[in-house]
């Protein structure tokens, strides 16, 4: 393949990044579909639009968030200097927010009066019962079951902002049931719902919107790193599940040539177990959720259990822009299991007195991987997409502990 | 012999000419097991079913409402596949050469099948048609174009959200007939209106001349017999998979009643279909 002039232009009018991506909806919902993408290019062409989601973003969720020097961890590695892009600051507790107030404002636009969202680690759904709650719209969050045990403190958190969570029965009772189920609400209740997806997947043009919500987070890194460090950083590093932080951080870079990129799936148990959540590593392109993209299955084209200890990253797809990007040979995307995860959770906390989500710790163990060999002038920025109070129970199950 | 869109059409053609609508039964191919399931589709035509759609199980159908997701679970845990279903079709094709058989399910299995190879292998198993519910006009380069080129039937799904401007997309490569869905939402989860139905079939017949065939929400022979006065089908689903449900035992395993509890249930909603009055259609 020769190289391409931009990596930002997609998707292509059908929604394709390369053969990923497109609209592999039932006919119920492509109507709506449709209007969402006329709706979303009349939002875009609006500057209205903007600035009312610049406000909410400034003065709510309280970016720009900072870009932070980790020196400790610096200092502990004795390699490449490495910062965090502090997400897990914004209110909510991860960047979660960014795209919940681009998608409510859209819901207000085409004048839809109730929200329904899917929810693994429970970051986005309590991202989205709180847009729902700041703009009085009813909420409805499906949450498979598996997560609503092992994240409790966001199920309460998701009542007290006035949501309905709706456990999730189906499957494997976990992210990818969820996201079945608000479907399948959705093709019910189509004429007055709007369906918050939360990560950059399903059908076009949700990987795309949700994309550009999120690249706040890559644009102020830019802007940042220059007036921290007079220059561009070396590498790009952030945890995948659908991928949306990811591609919140890199999309921005993609067109700098310099700037190595690399996103970290979850390898659960090890990707030689087959007990995993690691799309693109482990897996082969499928359809499911609307798009096509690399998928956790089997030879009959059945859908596997992905296995985590993070719910977030417990999905058994990756939103498509990054199957494509993988595809060019853009991104690298490699994995990190629950053990490093868990070793870079508790290393963080200790370090920097930051308690990262289980997610970002992913993106930490791969970076405590790379940064002892690379020289101390090398820039990491490293997406802190969330912070773990959420996962102290699931944490202190996993090293033995009683709360 | 006449086989793809062309049994299809053959099949409405002596319809018209007997003056009824067709039952179109849909059960899940392989539940409870393989054995069962192949009991069931050699007793349809028998017991009056006329189009036989056979459900491709899939882990995550995310159309469909609780009773079909489990019939799914349980075809899977017996071990069905994409593979084991056209191999039950053609079974059942030695035995008849005359009663349509259309898969229904989502793409992905059929995608990690591999389109071509899929194809020749329905066609090989005497497969008329495919209704592909993740595949809407706009995705119609994956498998619609190919499967028409091939001799099968795409039938499309057209659902109360397809208005007047998008129906001609949908319609488009359309061909063997329309499956119109009766509501917004999944199956099982509501009931078809026949005077809301009425009027949906005649917008469509305004713009198609296929027979349309009207599906979701339609359980009972009497519901049978108002949708089938006011359309050219009648799909129904849920109540077979209830009633195959109802005769496990309880591990889940058929039973010997089984195969008759399904077969009696078509024989009832064939009875209802037979009643219908067809104002100016025989």
């Amino acid at each position: 393949m020769s190289k391409l002039n931009s990596y930002r232009t997609g998707p292509d009018a059908a929604g394709r990044f390369g053969i990923h991506g497109g609209r592999f909806a039932a006919e119920t919902l492509m109507p709506l579909i449709l209007d969402l993408e006329k709706a979303y290019r009349a939002a875009q062409a609006d500057p209205s639009f903007r600035e009312e989601l610049d406000y909410y973003l400034r003065h709510y969720a309280g970016r720009p968030s900072p870009l932070y020097f980790a020196e400790r961890l610096t200092e502990h590695f004795g390699g490449a200097k490495i910062y965090f892009k502090r997400d897990e600051l914004n209110h909510t507790g991860s960047h979660k927010i960014n795209n919940c107030l681009g998608q409510i404002l859209l819901a207000k636009r085409m004048g839809k009066t109730r929200i329904i969202a899917e929810t693994g680690a429970g970051q986005h759904g309590v991202a989205s019962a709180t847009v729902s709650a700041l703009f009085g719209l009813p909420c409805t969050v499906y949450m498979g079951e598996v997560d609503v045990e092992r994240q409790q403190p966001n199920v309460f958190r998701m009542k007290l902002l006035g949501a309905e969570v709706e456990p999730v029965s189906s499957g494997s009772r976990t992210l990818k049931d969820a996201l079945n189920e608000a479907m399948r609400d959705w093709v019910t209740n189509v004429a007055d719902t709007f369906y918050i997806i939360g990560t950059v997947a399903g059908p076009h043009p949700y990987p795309e919107l949700v994309r550009d919500f999120q690249s706040v987070i890559g644009d102020e890194a830019k802007a940042q790193i220059l007036e921290a460090e007079g220059r561009l950083p070396d590498t790009l590093v952030a945890c995948i599940g659908g991928g949306s932080n990811a591609m919140g951080l890199f999309h921005p870079f993609l067109d700098d040539a310099d700037v190595k990129i690399i996103g970290v799936e979850a390898a659960g148990d090890g990707i030689e177990t087959g007990r995993h959540a690691a799309s693109i590593t482990g897996g082969r392109p499928g359809v499911l959720h609307g798009n096509r993209t690399y998928l956790l299955q089997d030879e009959d084209g059945q859908i596997t259990e992905a296995h985590s200890i993070s719910a977030g990253l417990d999905y058994p797809g990756i939103g498509p822009e990054h199957a494509w990007l993988n595809d060019v040979d853009r991104v690298e995307y490699t994995a990190a299991t629950d053990a490093e995860a868990l070793d870079a959770f508790q290393l963080c906390s200790k370090l920097e007195g930051i308690i990262p989500a289980l997610e970002p710790s992913h993106a930490l163990a791969h970076v405590a991987k790379i940064a002892p060999d690379l020289p101390r002038d090398h820039i990491i920025v490293m997406n802190m997409c969330g912070r773990g109070d959420k996962d102290i129970f699931t944490v202190a199950q996993m090293l033995g502990v009683e709360i | 012999m006449t086989t793809g869109t062309a049994r299809i059409e053959a099949r409405f053609a002596k319809l018209r000419d007997e003056g009824r609508a067709a039952l179109v039964t849909y059960i899940m191919s392989g539940d409870p097991d393989l054995e069962t399931s192949a009991k069931i589709i050699a007793g349809l035509p028998g017991a009056g079913a006329d189009i036989i759609e056979l459900g491709m199980a899939f882990t995550d159908p995310m159309a469909d409402g609780p009773s079909i997701q489990v019939a799914g679970l349980r075809a899977l845990k017996a071990g069905i596949t994409l593979r084991k279903t056209l191999a039950m079709a053609a079974e059942f094709r030695r035995q008849d050469s005359e009663t349509p058989i259309v898969l229904m399910g989502y793409y992905n299995p059929i995608h990690a099948f591999g389109v071509p190879e899929f194809l020749a292998a329905a066609k090989a198993s005497g497969i008329d048609g495919l209704i592909i519910v993740d595949l809407p006009p706009e995705e119609d380069e994956e498998l619609c174009l190919p499967a028409l080129e091939a001799g099968l039937s795409f039938i499309r799904l057209a659902t109360p959200t397809t208005d007047d401007n998008r129906l001609p997309a949908v319609l488009a490569n359309t061909s063997g007939f329309v499956y119109y869905v009766s509501y917004a939402g999944i199956t099982g989860a509501a009931s078809a209106d026949a005077d809301t139905v009425a009027t949906s079939v005649a917008r469509i017949q305004k713009h198609t001349d296929l027979p349309v065939a009207v599906g979701f929400g339609i359980r009972t022979p009497d519901q049978a017999r108002g949708i089938a006065s006011v359309a050219d089908g009648v799909v129904v689903g849920t109540a077979f998979i209830d009633a195959l449900r109802d005769s496990l035992d309880d591990t889940g395993a058929a039973t010997a009643a089984t195969v008759d509890a399904v077969l009696d249930r078509t024989r009832d909603l064939a009875a209802g279909v037979a009643g219908a009055k067809r104002d100016g259609k025989s």
